[in-house]
């Protein structure tokens, strides 16, 4: 089926920053969107997809290596004497569908060739396909908790090892992962919620104008989706070439001093637990200069991500009324007076 | 004809339309969501969507497993041939057809996620039993919600399935006055590629949509592919004003959750309880996205009647509860309950869910995972294996168990004394306690419902739910006042905790209150409230109804102490009350086993 151009989404645009800053810096550390049914949470994810720039793999490597780098890759492309074949592919976004079972997911003895074969080996899953690129769970709410246990501790420290059957394998697993979910249906367990990097809540939008624009063009794409993609094909083409830019300008981005005490300050202010929340607000904010082709952070980057990587790693009080963007947002007023 | 002879009548045509629609175009429209009892009238309908949608028909038995929703690895033929022989699912198996689901209502929330899914993408990824691919599943699905009072079909369903129709209204020996035209949906079925919905329907449609609170953009954008194959059902080519009324009358009315102005008036602000969303800008490539609106006075005069006309359709589709809560005052929780007593959260009752696997001997009462199982003798069938055969060869240390969480889901149910003017004032300083214990069923990922009792009855003010916005809100707009039906608190909470504990899951009642009751079990005020509240007490510890008893009065009494005696409570007195032990004694409470 053909996916939904990323630029034809109306609005949105706390969600597609989220995006664009996890694709020019995969280790800002994952993005959590929660929201109401029937926003496009997953459309626009399933979108991203459309608009990454290529990679350059190992030829025939089944975790899609890094010919570039020595560290991060498999035992096979280790071993390897002499130059790799490299191909350039996309950037994955791998799908983690409801029911799943945990042997796709990190990977388990493949059972063909058991069965016939008699010979114990590896068939790599899930975790595999996503090493460099994204995973995405759509109602990361329901998952039972054991698999996101076991997904976040291996995006956090980017390998996969298996112990099974008999099989012992260690493997690259570097990947940005995406949750969406709907709080009305469970919550997640504020152990996880920290673990993402940026969080954010997508609402439907109230205007009529923009309603009506959201309708006609989901429409006019699920009744002639070829007509519609070559319409945006043009805008699809300018954002890819910003990610580009971005993702090469990231490096040469500068952090002053200054800009990490307001960081700093604000995470006091707010009360937030750990380094955690710090590092990930700067380092948003980073990519978020990067995007704008700047190359110094500023105040305004910083505004402009702390709800992204401030608003989940509030200390939680069930009975305050006040949402947590409501309270990012006045201890903004207080560090940054306008 | 009367009254009641009219509206059957029209929920009659209603039924009929939403089938032929579902006929010409099922994955376009959804699916229909049919609300009523098994019956006659239901079976009719039934048989009306065999006879007017193209096959296959599957039906989805409301506890189906994973492995026969998507297929996967094919057990008795893999042990036969000895290779691996994957199933195709009942969900792979509907392609191109219509699913139907008995007891929406019930469904668990995978076999939710699963549906929806294949609604949205019109295939199934599936990464399965050593398997991996995709199998196109284009579907329609009729869902037939047979729920009580609360219960619904999970709302993440009804929402993507966009025609829903109530036959609850039909008397079982009712007739239906036309029968769907199969020659007519097949026609439409071809036409319906070439049919096009003008931009000032669409318009009309989301305004309407606006205006009758429905807030769901999916929605809207399926009342558009509705109006559309009702379109192509009457032979247009271009949708017209009746198209996109049907589809206001089918789509957006039965969802609507508050009544539509009467005079033409601009669309009012989207009541919200939480702060204001930024509105997002428009895109700036929106200008070359379509015709400037041009200036023509009579244009939009035109689209105002034509939004009137889309909302008086829609109107008389809306339900009945609809308008009596308006006029109370309050807007109609949006959607049905997700969360509610069956609703998408609905916890396995097997003994709490798997977790893993582990290497044993299965004894009674526990299950043997086959496919692990497997697993773990497949690497060995070489050297097992004797000459010319091809069995699998299982022996005792492959056996593998599913393991299960130990255990099992808990229901904390608050049970409040929202009696008297200083009631509320004693909740506020018992909120530590409150935070202390939400925070921990939170992280704990029990359930939780809020029971409050004042004047002459108690309330379930919000069924068991995970949601703890739910709970938060609900407890914020607790009203107070009146007399203290004690007993009609505790037996609300014991009828509750009975029905959790038929459901698998082990209750826990904490009572706030300071126990000086005056409202007797059958309503009246006098002395006899106290005694009756003891009665009811004694009724929870008979039923070994776990509970733990805050007492919120300021100098705790007597009369507190003996209640949470009888209930066989743990007594906490709210003075010098440390949140850290309330905290402690529910978990002990809720770990203690059913
Ligand atoms: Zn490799």
């Amino acid at each position: 089926m053909a996916l939904f151009p990323f630029s034809a989404i109306v609005g949105q645009d706390e969600l597609k920053l989220a995006l664009e800053i996890a694709v020019v810096d995969p280790g800002v550390g994952g993005v959590l969107v929660f929201g109401d049914r029937g926003t496009g949470k997953s459309t626009a994810v399933r979108a991203l997809a459309g608009l990454l720039p290529k990679m350059k793999v190992v030829v025939g490597c089944e975790y899609q290596c890094d010919p570039t780098s020595d560290r991060a890759q498999c035992p096979s492309c280790r071993a390897m004497t002499g130059t790799p074949q490299v191909a350039e592919v996309s950037v994955p976004v791998v799908d983690l569908p409801l029911g799943a079972t945990e042997d796709r997911v990190v990977g388990a003895l493949d059972l063909e060739a058991a069965l016939t074969r008699g010979e114990r080996s590896f068939s790599p899953g899930l975790l595999a396909r996503a090493n460099r690129g994204f995973l995405y769970i759509d109602e990361v709410n329901l998952l039972p908790d054991h698999v996101v246990d076991l997904l976040l501790d291996v995006a956090a420290s980017g390998e996969n090892v298996v112990e099974r059957e008999g099989i012992s394998v260690r493997h690259p697993a570097r990947f940005v992962l995406i949750g969406s979910g709907n709080p009305e249906e469970g919550e997640l367990r504020p152990q996880l919620l920290d673990r993402f990097g940026l969080s954010l809540e997508v609402r439907t939008p109230g205007d009529l104008p923009t309603r009506v624009e959201v309708v006609k063009r989901r429409a006019a794409f699920e009744r002639e989706s070829g007509a519609f993609l070559e319409k945006w094909a043009s805008a699809e083409t300018a954002l890819t070439t910003k990610l580009e830019d971005g993702r090469r300008r990231l490096r040469e981005v500068q952090v002053p001093d200054a800009a990490i005490e307001r960081a700093a300050t604000l995470c006091i202010a707010l009360g937030t637990d750990g380094l955690r929340g710090e590092l990930t607000l700067v380092r948003a904010a980073r990519a978020a200069a990067a995007l704008e082709g700047e190359l110094q952070v500023t105040d305004r980057h910083l505004a402009r991500v702390a709800p992204l990587a401030l608003r989940h790693r509030l200390r939680r009080n069930v009975l305050d009324e006040v949402g947590s963007t409501v309270r990012v947002e006045r201890a903004m007023a207080e560090v940054f007076p306008p | 004809m009367t009254a009641d002879a009219l509206e059957a009548e029209a929920r009659w045509c209603d039924a009929v339309t939403a089938i032929e629609l579902l006929g010409v175009g099922p994955t376009q429209v959804g699916g229909v969501l049919v609300r009523g009892w098994p019956g006659p009238v239901r079976d009719r309908l039934l048989d009306w969507v065999r006879m007017v949608c193209l096959p296959p028909l599957v039906k989805v038995p409301v506890h189906i497993t994973d492995d026969r929703l998507l297929g996967g690895l094919a057990l008795a033929a893999t042990l036969e041939t000895g290779r691996v022989v994957l199933e195709r699912g009942v969900l792979a198996q509907a392609d191109g057809g219509v699913v139907l689901v008995p007891m929406a209502e019930r469904l668990e929330a995978n076999v939710v996620g699963h549906l929806c899914a294949a609604l949205d993408r019109h295939e199934l990824s599936l990464e399965r039993d050593g398997f991996t691919g995709v199998t196109p599943c284009r579907i329609g699905v009729v869902a037939l919600d047979e729920g009580i009072d609360d219960e619904r079909a999970a709302s993440a369903l009804a929402d993507r399935l966009g025609l829903h129709v109530d036959l609850q209204p039909l008397p079982p020996r009712s007739t239906p006055p036309l029968l769907p035209d199969v020659d007519k949906v097949r026609a439409a079925r071809a036409r319906l590629e070439s049919t096009s919905v003008p931009d000032s329907l669409v318009t009309a449609l989301c305004e309407a949509a606006v205006q009758l609170g429905v807030d769901s953009l999916r929605a809207t954008v399926l009342a558009v592919a509705v109006a559309r194959a009702h379109a192509a059902l009457c032979g247009r080519a271009i949708a017209n004003d009746d198209d996109a009324a049907m589809a206001a009358r089918l789509v957006l009315g039965p969802r609507a959750t508050r009544f539509p102005e009467t005079e033409q008036a601009p669309a009012p602000p989207e009541p919200s309880d939480e702060p204001a969303p930024e509105q997002p800008p428009l895109p700036e490539d929106r200008a070359d996205d379509q015709p400037p609106p041009d200036g023509d006075p009579d244009e939009g005069d035109l689209d105002a009647a034509l939004t009137e006309l889309v909302i008086a359709a829609a109107r008389s589709a809306i339900p009945d509860g609809v308008l009596d809560l308006v006029t109370a005052g309050r807007s109609v929780q949006r959607g049905p309950r997700s969360a509610g007593r069956s609703g998408a959260l609905k916890a396995s009752t097997s003994g709490g869910r798997p977790s893993g696997t582990r290497a044993a001997v299965p004894q009674p009462g526990e299950r043997l995972n086959v496919i692990e199982t497997l697993r773990a003798a497949a690497p060995w069938q070489r050297l097992r294996r004797r000459a010319a055969s091809s069995r699998v060869e299982v022996r005792r240390d492959d056996l593998r168990v599913t393991r299960f969480a130990q255990r099992t889901e808990s229901l904390v149910i608050f049970c409040v004394d929202a009696s008297g003017s200083a009631a509320l004032q004693r909740l506020a300083e018992a909120k530590g306690a409150v935070e202390q214990v939400l925070g921990d069923c939170y992280v704990r990922r029990d359930h939780v419902a809020l029971i409050a009792f004042r004047g002459t009855h108690a309330d379930l003010l919000l069924p068991p739910t995970r949601s703890l916005v739910r709970v938060r809100r609900c407890l914020a707009d607790l009203a107070g006042g009146g007399a203290t039906p004690i007993a009609a608190g505790v037996d609300a909470a014991l009828a509750l905790a009975l029905e959790a504990r038929k459901r698998g899951r082990s209750p826990l009642v904490v009572m706030m209150t300071d126990g000086r009751a005056n409202v007797g079990r059958d309503g009246t005020r006098g002395p006899a409230g106290q005694g009756d509240a003891l009665a009811s007490a004694r009724s929870l510890r008979a039923h070994q109804v776990r509970s733990l008893f805050i007492d919120t009065a300021p100098r705790p009494r007597p009369q507190a102490r003996e209640l949470a005696r009888e209930m066989g409570a743990t007594y906490l007195p709210l003075p010098h009350l440390d949140p850290r032990v309330v905290s402690s004694q529910v978990q002990a409470l809720t770990q203690a086993g059913p």
